[in-house]
């Protein structure tokens, strides 16, 4: 049928619709929610009735005054420590992994298989890891230390233990990044130092470093923005009890369970201000790293 | 001397991936032991102990069968398979148009993907969620497909850069036969796409198998669940049996771990590929 048409007029046909489908769900399910989101940010609407008051800034005052709300960004900062731990490990397994090591597919298949299982699976691997008398008890009873804390319990220790299942779970994946932009250094450069004399601290320091360095402050952006939202590993391993909240636990709660929607809004612009904000420093290092 | 230090960083290298593999097993070992062990032996034997029986399958019975697995199954594989369909199609398309033709509006489409792959998919959920409502998809599986289809944009990076280096006197030559835009797309980009689409599909469908916060907020009727909501589901009832919540994890796992050795190569290459865009 098309084939009977002229090109110009198969060129319109075409373009219309192949992209009427793919424009109409980035509108309905990208734009429409931030602007709906921009909206209700200053209502006190609660989801289900059809009215609602204009309550200026006072969604944002709340969050910003009311301990419960922003508590979840003092968490953020264990993850955003986290995240520096979980580069260096990954850092370090990727650059011994790109040279000739015993083993190595192996090892890499290891250390990045954590990555690929489910959340819920991993949420559950680690509850059971951290139980009273469970797996991490066991290992440290063999080290002699008898009188573990309670890893879940205990309010000054449930974020360690999160952060701790989290750097599993999303280790194995920077790991991978780093070994692939490692991999791309040409290995004459190797070879080159060698004969210079340079060892492996200075092979690292000096050629490798230099030549991964646009993907390192990536992954330490990206990481500053994922502190901001951890949600998954918490949320399934305790709901946010025990001081364990975090800023998208607290939003997801607060409008889900409590039917606030004005202020679960405002939560969500705010959440979106900061990664869009990050984001915006992370384009700007980029670009002048070119 | 020299010789000493560098027999020494070997043993140090070697020490540290073998601590490193074992915190990586660790935790996944101690829960293969578990989904063995009978709950007299789980209560009575140290996290660390093999079970005394390496085929007593009943816990993976009572977890496949009271935990609903099989309809958690279902509902993923139904979801996936047609959300990864729809995702392929409306990708390939987009990006067909995108980099075959040059008109007028397509900066602002481009332009407009690569805004929308910033916004923080979690924190729009609240309105997301208001728009499934109104289109009374709510508690269906088409508020997941729908969601999967849409959301995400790296995949038209991927496909247009594929396409770069399909060379367009392809598309001459079929034009000459008197092949419509419609054939060229089908018969000839579309298939010479295939490994892009096998390495979108594969990257797609694991997040989609893993995904715990669309079925969790939009699907939460029991019988929609989906493997990652049924899992959640073992926290409440079997709260104390960790043998069966550990078979429940074990059968959730044992399909990614296939997955994952069977195509290892194609994985690898997928996560690169989409994190650097």
């Amino acid at each position: 049928m098309l084939a009977n048409l002229s090109y110009r007029a198969q060129r319109v046909v075409i373009i219309v619709s192949f992209s009427l489908i793919p424009i109409l769900l980035l509108i309905t399910f990208g734009y429409v929610p931030v602007l709906g989101m921009f909206r209700y940010a200053f209502t006190d609407w609660n989801g289900l009735s059809p009215d609602y008051n204009w309550v200026g800034f006072d969604n944002f005052r709340t969050i910003f005054t009311d301990k419960k709300y922003y508590e979840g960004f003092i968490n953020s900062i264990y993850y955003f420590a986290g995240s520096f731990v979980q580069l260096a490990i990954a850092l370090y397994f990727a650059t011994i992994l790109s040279f000739a090591v015993r083993g190595r597919n192996f090892f890499k298949g290891v250390l990045f298989f954590p990555s690929m299982i489910n959340s819920v699976a991993v949420g559950l691997i680690f509850l059971f890891f951290f139980r009273p008398e469970g797996t991490l008890d066991t290992i440290l009873g063999f080290f002699g230390i008898a009188n573990p804390p309670k890893w879940l319990l205990n309010p000054d220790i449930i974020n360690v233990s999160l952060v701790g299942a989290s750097i599993w779970r999303y280790l194995g994946f920077n790991f991978i990044l780093l070994l692939g932009a490692i991999s791309s250094v040409p290995s004459d450069l190797y070879e080159a130092a060698e004969i210079d004399g340079a060892n492996r601290w200075h092979q690292f320091k000096y050629i490798i470093l230099p030549s991964i360095r646009r993907i390192v402050a990536i992954t330490l952006i990206l990481s500053i923005s994922g502190s901001v939202a951890p949600f998954e590993i918490p949320y399934i391993m305790t709901g946010g009890s025990n001081g364990s909240n975090t800023f998208v636990i607290t939003t997801v709660k607060t409008t889900f369970s409590y039917s606030k929607y004005g202020l679960g809004s405002a939560m969500a612009v705010v959440l979106f201000l900061i990664v869009i904000l990050v984001t915006a420093i992370q384009k700007l290092v980029i670009k002048e790293e070119k | 001397m020299y010789r000493l230090k560098y027999a020494s960083a070997t043993t140090f290298k070697y020490l540290t991936l073998i601590v490193g593999v074992f915190c990586a097993l660790a935790p996944l070992v101690v829960v293969v032991f578990a989904s063995f062990k009978t709950s007299k032996e789980y209560l009575n034997s140290s996290a660390l102990a093999p079970p005394s029986d390496w085929f007593n399958f009943d816990n993976y019975r009572t977890a496949f069968v009271k935990g609903h697995m099989l309809t958690g199954f279902k509902n993923t594989l139904i979801i996936m398979v047609t959300a990864l369909v729809g995702n392929m199609l409306v990708g390939t398309m987009i990006a067909y148009v995108l980099q075959r033709f040059a008109f007028k509006g397509r900066g602002i489409i481009m332009s407009l993907f690569l805004f929308a792959a910033l916004i923080p998919g979690v924190t729009t959920q609240v309105i997301t969620f208001k728009i499934i409502n109104a289109l009374e998809l709510f508690n269906t599986m088409g508020s997941a497909i729908l969601l999967y289809m849409g959301t995400d944009i790296i995949g038209i990076y991927i496909f247009i850069q594929f396409m770069d280096n399909i060379s367009t006197q392809l598309d001459e030559s079929a034009m000459l036969d008197g092949a419509s835009y419609f054939t060229i797309f089908a018969k000839i980009i579309f298939p010479l796409l295939a490994p892009a689409i096998i390495t979108m599909m594969i990257i797609k469908g694991i997040g989609i198998y893993n995904d715990f916060y669309i079925p969790f907020l939009y699907m939460p009727d029991p019988s929609l669940r989906t493997i990652s909501t049924s899992l959640f589901a073992f926290k409440g009832p079997f709260g104390s049996h960790w043998e069966t919540i550990c078979a429940a994890v074990m059968l959730i796992i044992i399909p990614t771990a296939v997955v994952f050795v069977a195509l290892q190569k194609w994985i690898y290459n997928g996560f690169m590929q989409g994190a650097v865009k």
